[in-house]
């Protein structure tokens, strides 16, 4: 689950991370406040789930997702621009994102900027913490082009951070004085941070030095971990359905893995494995897949009947294919949830239905026999042919 | 032969008397799996289903039955306790089917198990199979069939179309392990590629990969140096787009990494045989046999 920036600071401020002042407006009113209370310039960020914001633009031609403000006036006047206007960034997509809050921090001087970075190493199986002096630009770019200049402190997930590893960061980067304890305090709190929220991506970019010498976080990104959650009852309610795909959050309410994609083939399948292959198979015949769904193990008339719903609601999709393999679930019962969510929604476009497993020939009849159209496939290859031809 | 479980793994279950830890079990006892116990704390001294006693802890399934794998269905908030429990009352074989557990406590699991020594198999898997001897796991037994091929895959109806495959073609399966789709597994493609080249009765490898992480890269370094039987394999996700999480925790292709076009190549420059298509899996390792 992604949160917003002034949502970051609020959970990394409450383990002692050090942030610019500042809060979240969703009007121009509330930003000429919050500027007025802030006093002096300020900085009017965009608040959308996706980086790039200082170099984007708006979809009617204002440029900067960032915006320096010398008095409230002046906040509230972006502010104007930019609550409700589209933001387009390297990471939105040409679509772009709606803005519908913003955040107003107090401006910082800078001396430098550095890059922070805490995520999962998967092939260690440990956290590792990256650092850079090169901040303020992508760290994929940085990993590509110099990867020398960032230095990766590992941590052990059942000793946690240690005052070596953050002292080890901090005269890394190149920290001397007052300034080396505040950047080994705030490495310490952000890594708490990461460690008790269940963060699966905290990133400080940039992190920076002012230039009356303190450390601090001016930018924050976190990732948490879905199947965490549960234990976060706070960060579940920072959960901001606005950025995300409707049909995404209507597929979830029923506890279905659905990702919309641009195609024109819509799959339903049980297990993700075989619906990133089903995917693969119907590309490979030539075709695009218009999403990804894994209807579960237990595929019930009522989870086909839902995912259905979804897989048509998509305007592009002009076929849809069944690809299930019945294990423990039967295919006959899988037959039956396919027969009657057709017949309850009134399907009328070409469904090209494959089975295979427990019960598979009862369930092949079952769907031969029930006066819908179905069209039903031996193997997955020619499930995929059929779908294909069916839309070209 | 075959890796890891046979006919003389002695089975407990933990969660046995949850509605998916019975439901599974009973499958797994009429497969004919030996079943020997349960373990539900506060159901001690009951027994399920009339003939598998139930005990409160693992030590005591442990030291009364002589269990020396366990098979868990416990809730993700409680799963890492139960591994843990299982490791430290000296299972040697743990697989876990819970999906939905925390990475955070996968990381922490692991590490432990380190120390500890015990394998463990998921989470979030459909566990492991020795055809015509012991079912430990979600998947249904009547598709496969005692013979040649070791299965290792990360995911769970995708490995049934592989095994189908192999038992239609005749081949048959000595043992087929599924890591699971998690970011932290406890049982890595490397570890079942190591037990399959070591076990005498596995002539060939299908492995199943998907976007994600790096375990397919590291697989595909193991091959070159060391494997000495033919493998075939297949990366699901190759249409999948970057940035999103494909079903499974772990398949997610981040900062670009972990694309299945990178691990296609690696495993194709180690000298295994990738198919594009699922489809082909059973017929790739009939060529690859003969050859």
């Amino acid at each position: 689950m992604k949160v917003h920036e002034y949502q970051a600071k609020e959970i990394l401020q409450r383990y002692q991370v050090a942030v610019p002042k500042g809060k979240v407006a969703f009007s121009a009113e509330q930003a000429y406040a919050i500027a007025k209370e802030l006093g002096g310039t300020v900085v009017v960020k965009a608040q959308i789930h996706a980086g790039g914001r200082g170099k984007g633009t708006f979809t009617d031609g204002f440029k900067g997702g960032v915006k320096l403000a010398k008095t409230a006036d002046e906040a509230a006047e972006y502010a104007k621009k930019m609550l409700g206007n589209t933001l387009v960034t390297h990471q939105t997509g040409p679509a772009g994102k709606q803005v519908q809050k913003i955040y107003v921090t107090g401006a910082s001087s800078i001396a430098k900027e550095y890059y922070l970075g805490i995520v999962l190493d998967r092939s260690k199986q440990m956290n590792v913490i990256m650092s850079s002096t090169e901040g303020g630009v992508e760290i994929e770019k940085v990993a590509a082009e110099a990867p020398e200049k960032i230095l990766k402190t590992w941590i052990d997930p059942l000793l946690g951070i240690q005052p070596f590893h953050a002292r080890e960061i901090a005269f890394g980067l190149g920290f001397t004085g007052e300034a080396f304890k505040e950047c080994v305090k705030l490495v310490t709190a952000l890594y708490k941070a990461h460690e008790e929220t269940d963060s699966t991506l905290t990133e400080i970019n940039p992190l920076i030095l002012t230039e009356d010498g303190h450390v601090l976080a001016l930018d924050a990104k976190m990732n948490f971990d879905d199947n965490a959650l549960y234990r976060h009852q706070d960060i579940m309610e920072m959960r901001d359905f606005t950025e995300e795909d409707p049909l995404e959050v209507e597929a979830s309410k029923f506890d279905l893995n659905y990702i919309k994609l641009d195609g024109s083939i819509g799959c339903m399948v049980n297990g993700a494995g075989l619906a990133m292959a089903t995917m693969d198979v119907i590309k490979l015949e030539g075709g695009e897949p218009a999403n990804f769904l894994d209807v579960g193990g237990g595929a019930t008339t009522e989870r086909v009947k839902n995912a259905f719903r979804i897989l048509l609601s998509d305007k592009n999709v002009k076929a849809v294919l069944i690809n299930i393999f019945g294990g423990i679930v039967r295919c006959d019962v899988i037959a039956e949830g396919v027969i009657a969510a057709a017949k309850e929604i009134g399907v009328s476009l070409p469904v090209v239905v494959r089975l295979q497993g427990t019960n598979v020939d009862k369930g092949k009849a079952m769907l031969t026999e029930s006066g819908l159209k179905f069209a039903v496939a031996d193997n997955l290859k020619q499930a995929a042919q059929m779908a294909v031809a069916s839309v070209k | 032969m075959s890796i890891l479980v046979h006919k003389d793994t002695r089975v407990l279950v933990q969660g046995i008397t949850g509605k998916e830890g019975s439901f599974h079990a009973k499958q797994s006892l009429e497969y004919g799996t030996k079943v020997v116990a349960g373990v539900t704390p506060g159901k001690g001294g009951t027994t399920w289903e009339g003939k598998v006693p139930v005990f409160n802890t693992v030590a005591d399934a442990v030291k009364a039955e002589g269990a020396d794998a366990a098979l868990i269905f416990v809730p993700p908030p409680f799963s890492a306790d139960a591994v843990l429990e299982a490791a430290d009352a000296g299972v040697a074989v743990i697989v876990c089917i819970t999906e939905g557990i925390p990475a955070r406590d996968e990381a922490r699991m692991k590490a432990a198990l380190k120390a500890n020594g015990a394998r463990l198999i998921g989470p979030n898997c459909p566990g492991i199979i020795t055809p015509g001897e012991c079912k430990m796991g979600i998947m249904p037994g009547y598709i496969h069939k005692q013979g040649r091929v070791g299965v290792i895959s990360r995911s769970g109806t995708l490995t049934y179309e592989a095994v189908w495959q192999l038992t239609e073609c005749g081949l048959g399966e000595t043992t087929c392990i599924g890591i699971g789709g998690d970011p932290v597994p406890g049982t890595s493609h490397v570890d079942a590629l190591e037990l399959f080249n070591a076990d005498p009765a596995t002539e060939g490898v299908v492995l199943i990969g998907e976007i994600g992480g790096t375990s397919e890269e590291e697989a595909a370094a193991y091959i070159k140096a060391n494997m000495k039987k033919p493998v075939v394999a297949f990366i699901a996700g190759q249409t999948a787009p970057p940035g999103r999480r494909m079903g499974h925790a772990g398949a997610i292709i981040a900062g670009g990494k972990g694309t299945a076009a990178e691990k296609m190549k690696a495993l194709t420059e180690a000298g295994v045989v990738v198919v594009k298509s699922p489809t082909e899996l059973g017929a790739a390792m009939m060529t690859a046999l003969k050859a």
